[in-house]
C-alpha cells in the first residue's frame, strides 16, 4: 500500500498548479469566457508546451505515458481553477478511444498533432431521443462508411478538428468512426454549457467517415470510465476550492458584530463539507488506481467512486453557496461557478443513481 | 376533527378555478410552467387581469380593495393560482408595502399610494438589505438626515429585487446613529426612484439573469411626508411587514404544481424512451417521498390557517414556530423539486441556448434548458426572507428558550 506520489508526479502537480494559478485566475477565466467562442486559444498552446496534452498517450505513439494517477493530479488542479478547456473530451475521452480502439495507423496520423495542440478531437455518442446514458447508437446509422443522424451534448464539439462518432451498423451493432467536421453533410451548432463548457449538437447527413475497428459500445464504455475517473478528480479540486473560499468567507464576513465563523451551526456545516471532500478524495484515488485493473473490478470501482462523488459534489456545492448568503448566487463571484461545474460533473457520464444501478447489476464491490 | 373544506369553500375553489381557466393567458401560463422568465409586461398584464376581477389584493382591508376572505379562502386562492401556473402574487406591493401603508400610513399616504399600489401602477421594490447588513439587518448604515422639509439619504442597498423596473422603493434608513439599540434608530421611508442621486446597478446572478440590483443613494432628497409612521420606529413596521405572511411562505401550491409537472413529464419521457423504465420507477418513488413530505407540510399549513380562522383559539397552529417551520421545510421541498427537474433533464440540460439567436425547441422541451438556471436560482429561497439558519436560531431562542 502506498498513497504517496513520485517525484515526477509531484513535479507534475506543481507545474499544473502554477499554470492554473498564473494563467487561470478567476478574472482571467471570466475574460476568456467573454472572448469569441468562449476561449483564449493561447491557453491550449500553452498546455501543449507544458506537455499536458500528451499526458495520457503512450510514449511509443509520441505521448508521455502517464497513467490514471497523472490524469488525476492534473484534473484536480484543473478542478481548482475551473479550467473550461475541453481537456476531458479532447484528451481523456478521445485519448482513451485512440489508445484502446484505433489502429496503429490511425494513432500515428493523430497523436503527435494532438500532443502539439494542432488537433482536437471530440466524441459524439449521445442522441436526442435515446436513453440518457446509453453507449448504444440507435438513430445514427452507418451505411457502409457513410453516416446519417443527430448527436447531442457533444462536449467540445464546436472546438474540434475531428469527431469520433458512434453509429449503428447494418449488423445492428455500435461502431465508432472518425468524421471531419468540415466534410459535406456535417453541421454543428455549438452552445455554452451552464458551467462554461462548450456543448454541440451535430447533425450528419450521408457523411463520409473512417471506421475504427471493434465493438464501439465496449470501447466507449471503457473510455467513459477513464472520463469518470478524471471527473472524480476534477470534482475533488472543485470541492477543495469551494471549501477554501467558504472557510475564508466565514472568517471575514461579519454579522451581529462577529465573524460568522463564530456561529457553531456554520462551523458544523463547514466540517461536514470537509468530511465529504476527504471521503471524495479517497474515492477519486480509488477510481484512478482502478483504471488498469481487470474489467469487472475497474467498472465497479469507478461506478462506486462516481456515485459517491456525485452526491458529495451536490452537498458541497449547495452548502458553499448557502454559507455565502446572497454573494453565493452572483455571477461575479467564483463560488457560484464552482457550484455550477460540480452540478455538471454530477450529471455527466452518469449521475449517482445511474452508477448505483450499474453497481447493483454487478453485484456490488468486490470484497 | 375534519380535514375537508366545507361546501362554501369548495364552491369558492370552483369559482377561482373557472376564472383561471378563462382568464390566465396562455403565454403567461407557459412561461410559468417552463420556468422561463416573465417579462415586466407579463407581470403587469396578469396583475391587471386580477385587478379587474377585484382579486389583486384580496387580503387587504375591504376599504382598500380587500375581499374579507377567510384564511381558508386566502389559502385556496393562492393554491389554485399556483396549480393553474399563474405567476406568484406581486409580493412587494401586495404582501409588503400595501399592508404597511394601510396600517401605519397617514390618510394622505393611503389616498396617494394604496390605489396605484393595488393596481401596480406603482411598482415597488424593497430596500432593506445592505452589503454589510444581511442577516443582521438592524446594523444597516444608509443614513437619512433631516434638512428642512426633506430627509437627505446617503448609502447603499443591495439585492434589491427588480429595482430596474421599480417606480418607488420602500427603504429602511438610519435616522438616529446614537440610539440605545441599533433597532431603535431606524426609520421607514418611501422614495421615488426618479429622484436625482439614485443609481441602480444590475447584479448578474448565476442563472445569468438580471433580477437583483445594487441601489446607491447620493444626497437623495426625500420629502419628510414620505416617512411612514414615526421617526426611529421603522423597525417595528418592518417586523410587521416581514411577519405578516404566515399563510403562503411554504408555497405549497407551487410544489404541488411541480410534482404534477414532474409526473407528467417523466411519463412522457418514459414513453418516448428518453427515460428507462428503471429510471422512471425510481423517479416515481422519489416523487412519492416528496409528496408525503409535502402532505405533512400542507397539513401543518392548514393547522395554521385554521388557527388563524379561529382567531387564536383551539390548536395554536404549530405555535410560534409555525412561520419558521413553514419557511424552512417549504424551501427544502421547493429546492428538492428543482433537483428532480435536474434529474429529468440529465446531461441534455447542460446546453444553454443563446437566447438572442432563439433556438427552435420542440414546444414540450422548452423547460429543458431552463431546468439548470432554475435549480441554481432557487438556492436563494433558503437564503432570503430570513435564511434557514436564522429561522432555526429564532425557533431555538425565542420559541424553545434554548
Ligand atoms: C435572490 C435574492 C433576492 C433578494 N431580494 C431582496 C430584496 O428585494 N430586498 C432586500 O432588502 N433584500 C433582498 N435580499 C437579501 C436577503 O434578504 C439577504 O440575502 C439575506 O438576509 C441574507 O443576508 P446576506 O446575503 O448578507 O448573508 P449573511 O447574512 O452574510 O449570511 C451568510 C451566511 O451566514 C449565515 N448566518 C448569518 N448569521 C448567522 C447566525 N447568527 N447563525 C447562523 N448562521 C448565520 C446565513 O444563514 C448565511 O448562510 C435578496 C437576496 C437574494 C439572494
Amino acid at each position: 500500500m502506498d498513497f504517496s506520489f513520485s517525484d515526477d508526479q509531484r513535479l507534475l502537480r506543481e507545474t499544473v498548479a502554477r499554470f492554473v494559478a498564473d494563467r487561470y485566475g478567476f478574472e482571467d477565466r471570466t475574460r476568456m469566457m467573454a472572448m469569441p467562442g468562449g476561449r483564449d486559444p493561447a491557453i491550449w498552446s500553452e498546455m501543449a508546451e507544458l506537455g499536458l496534452l500528451g499526458l495520457p498517450f503512450a510514449e511509443a505513439d509520441g505521448g508521455f505515458g502517464g497513467g490514471g494517477t497523472e490524469t488525476m493530479i492534473l484534473m484536480e488542479e484543473f478542478g481548482r481553477g475551473l479550467v473550461v478547456e475541453p481537456y476531458l473530451s479532447a484528451i481523456v475521452l478521445a485519448g482513451a478511444l485512440l489508445q484502446d480502439a484505433a489502429t496503429a495507423e490511425q494513432r500515428a496520423a493523430r497523436v503527435e498533432r494532438i500532443v502539439t495542440g494542432d488537433l482536437r478531437l471530440a466524441v459524439a455518442f449521445a442522441e436526442p431521443r435515446g436513453p440518457r446514458y446509453t453507449v448504444d447508437a440507435r438513430e445514427t446509422v452507418a451505411v457502409g462508411d457513410r453516416l446519417t443522424g443527430e448527436k447531442i451534448a457533444v462536449l467540445g464539439g464546436d472546438q474540434a478538428q475531428e469527431l469520433i462518432v458512434s453509429a449503428r451498423t447494418s449488423e445492428g451493432s455500435t461502431a465508432l468512426f472518425f468524421v471531419d467536421p468540415a466534410a459535406t453533410g456535417v453541421s454543428i451548432r455549438g452552445e455554452a454549457g451552464y458551467d462554461g463548457s462548450r456543448v454541440a449538437t451535430v447533425t450528419l447527413h450521408d457523411v463520409a467517415a473512417e471506421r475504427i475497428p471493434g465493438d464501439g459500445a465496449a470501447h466507449l464504455s471503457r473510455a467513459i470510465e477513464a472520463a469518470n475517473a478524471a471527473l472524480c478528480a476534477e470534482a475533488v479540486g472543485a470541492m477543495a476550492a469551494a471549501l477554501d473560499l467558504t472557510t475564508e468567507y466565514l472568517k471575514t464576513r461579519k454579522q451581529f458584530g462577529v465573524p460568522i465563523a463564530a456561529f457553531q451551526a456554520l462551523q458544523h456545516r463547514a466540517v461536514d463539507m470537509l468530511m465529504q471532500l476527504e471521503l471524495a478524495r479517497s474515492m477519486a484515488i480509488l477510481a484512478a488506481a482502478s483504471l488498469d485493473r481487470p474489467a469487472a473490478e475497474r467498472t465497479a470501482n469507478i461506478a462506486a467512486a462516481k456515485a459517491h462523488i456525485a452526491r458529495a459534489s451536490r452537498f458541497v456545492g449547495q452548502q458553499a453557496v448557502q454559507l455565502h448568503g446572497g454573494i453565493g448566487i452572483t455571477a461575479e463571484y467564483k463560488v457560484g461557478h464552482i457550484f455550477k461545474r460540480l452540478t455538471a460533473i454530477e450529471t455527466l457520464f452518469g449521475d449517482a443513481d445511474h452508477h448505483i444501478d450499474a453497481l447493483t447489476d454487478l453485484g456490488g464491490l468486490a470484497a | 376533527m375534519n380535514l375537508d373544506f366545507d361546501a362554501d369553500e369548495l364552491a369558492f375553489r370552483d369559482e377561482v378555478r373557472a376564472f383561471l381557466a378563462a382568464e390566465l393567458p396562455d403565454d403567461i401560463r407557459t412561461a410559468v410552467a417552463d420556468r422561463t422568465d416573465l417579462t415586466k409586461e407579463q407581470i403587469v398584464r396578469w396583475h391587471g387581469i386580477l385587478h379587474r376581477r377585484g382579486w389583486a389584493v384580496p387580503k387587504w382591508a375591504a376599504e382598500h380593495g380587500g375581499r374579507g376572505w377567510t384564511p381558508a379562502q386566502k389559502y385556496i386562492f393562492q393554491e389554485e393560482l399556483s396549480l393553474a401556473r399563474a405567476p406568484d402574487e406581486f409580493s412587494f406591493n401586495v404582501a409588503m408595502i400595501g399592508p404597511v401603508i394601510a396600517r401605519f400610513g397617514t390618510d394622505a399616504q393611503k389616498e396617494r399610494f394604496l390605489p396605484p399600489t393595488a393596481s401596480l401602477d406603482i411598482w415597488w421594490c424593497q430596500g432593506f438589505s445592505e452589503p454589510g447588513s444581511g442577516s443582521d439587518l438592524a446594523s444597516l448604515k444608509t443614513t437619512a438626515v433631516r434638512d428642512g422639509d426633506d430627509y437627505v439619504v446617503n448609502g447603499q442597498k443591495i439585492w434589491t429585487t427588480l429595482a430596474q423596473h421599480a417606480d418607488w422603493i420602500f427603504a429602511l434608513v438610519r435616522t438616529d446613529p446614537n440610539a440605545q439599540k441599533p433597532q431603535m434608530g431606524i426609520s421607514f421611508l418611501l422614495i421615488d426612484m426618479t429622484t436625482p442621486g439614485i443609481t441602480v446597478r444590475p447584479i448578474r446572478t448565476i442563472d445569468n439573469h438580471h433580477e437583483v440590483n445594487e441601489v446607491f443613494f447620493d444626497d437623495v432628497r426625500v420629502p419628510a411626508e414620505n416617512l411612514i409612521g414615526q421617526e426611529n420606529k421603522g423597525w417595528d413596521y418592518a417586523k410587521h411587514l416581514l411577519g405578516n405572511e404566515r399563510s403562503g411562505i411554504a408555497r405549497i401550491g407551487l410544489s404541488k404544481e411541480r410534482l404534477r409537472w414532474a409526473r407528467a413529464t417523466a411519463k412522457e419521457m418514459a414513453a418516448d424512451g428518453r427515460m428507462t423504465q428503471r429510471e422512471h420507477a425510481r423517479l416515481l418513488r422519489e416523487l412519492i417521498e416528496t409528496e408525503i413530505d409535502l402532505k405533512a407540510l400542507e397539513l401543518t399549513q392548514l393547522r395554521v390557517v385554521a388557527a388563524d380562522s379561529a382567531g387564536g383559539g383551539g390548536d395554536p397552529g404549530a405555535g410560534a414556530a409555525a412561520s419558521s417551520i413553514l419557511k424552512v421545510k417549504g424551501s427544502d421541498i421547493q429546492q428538492r423539486m428543482t433537483e428532480i427537474m435536474m434529474t429529468l433533464a440529465g446531461p441534455a440540460g447542460l446546453a444553454q441556448p443563446d437566447l438572442d439567436h432563439g433556438r427552435n425547441e420542440e414546444p414540450q422541451d422548452r423547460w429543458l434548458p431552463a431546468a439548470a438556471p432554475y435549480y441554481f436560482t432557487m438556492r436563494k429561497v433558503s437564503i432570503y426572507g430570513g435564511s434557514n439558519e436564522i429561522q432555526r436560531n429564532i425557533v431555538a431562542k425565542t420559541v424553545m428558550g434554548l
